[in-house]
């Protein structure tokens, strides 16, 4: 299990969900994903995205005008 | 493809702006587990071309499209000049590569990405661009003018895929 980081800062939509997406695709199964991103939309974006994927979302977070975002990889 | 679980888009605009909704969607549906394929045919397929520097916006017929300039004081850039100016002056010489800078510059300050970057990664991601070869035939290009990693087709091939797609898009 290992945790990696994705800064997805000043990126706009739909690039976060694609950096997102290609950072999971080089991940184990159970490893855990924390984004950071500044896009408005992307709240309901990740939501969105794991529930389509079945990656879980473990949690999501907003404070100062930032986004994070924790995703575990599904098997 | 497996059942259900296809996205199929026909892309047939070349503006600069419509440039964007078959490869955001498209990318971001692939992203999410969809197997997504791009049909470029008519203006769709200058999407395609390597060179990708013709692209265009105008204001020309479009009196939706907000100008606002991108730089300068904020209460200028509030000012959407789009409504104030008579769409006949979009006719004069110049007025088109006016507008489509002042829309690169918008879409640059506002860090959207690229038609380029979009369409690349797309490509990483498996989304399957289909050049309509009769489109091309017409239009008069060449294999040699689009990007390398596309397919050529016609209708058939396209309606085949679609057959396997529930969300199907004319962009």
């Amino acid at each position: 299990m290992t945790q990696h980081v994705l800064d997805a800062t000043g990126l706009n939509c739909p690039m976060p969900i694609l950096k997102a997406k290609q950072a999971l695709a080089k991940m184990q199964a159970q490893d855990t994903l924390e984004v950071t991103c500044t896009d408005k939309g992307s709240t309901k974006d990740f939501i969105a995205f794991c529930n389509q994927t079945g990656n879980t979302l473990l949690s999501h977070e907003a404070k100062d005008n930032q986004f994070i975002f924790n995703i575990e990889k599904s098997a | 493809m497996s059942e259900n679980n296809g996205m199929t888009i026909i892309a047939s605009k070349g503006t600069l702006d419509w440039a964007f909704p078959p490869f955001i969607v498209g990318s971001t549906a692939a992203a999410m587990g969809k197997e997504v394929t791009i049909f470029f045919t008519f203006y769709g397929l200058g999407l395609l071309l390597k060179d990708l520097s013709s692209l265009r916006v105008s204001p020309q017929g479009n009196p939706a499209m907000p100008m606002k300039m991108p730089f300068g004081p904020q209460w200028l850039q509030k000012i959407d000049f789009g409504p104030k100016i008579p769409n006949i002056m979009w006719n004069i010489p110049g007025m088109e590569f006016f507008a489509t800078s002042m829309m690169k510059k918008t879409m640059k300050k506002n860090n959207i990405a690229t038609i380029e970057e979009l369409r690349e990664v797309c490509l990483e991601m498996g989304v399957k661009l289909i050049a309509c070869e009769m489109t091309i035939g017409m239009f008069g290009y060449s294999r040699d003018d689009f990007i390398d990693g596309i397919e050529y087709a016609g209708a058939a091939t396209y309606l085949d895929i679609a057959q396997g797609s529930n969300h199907d898009l004319f962009i």
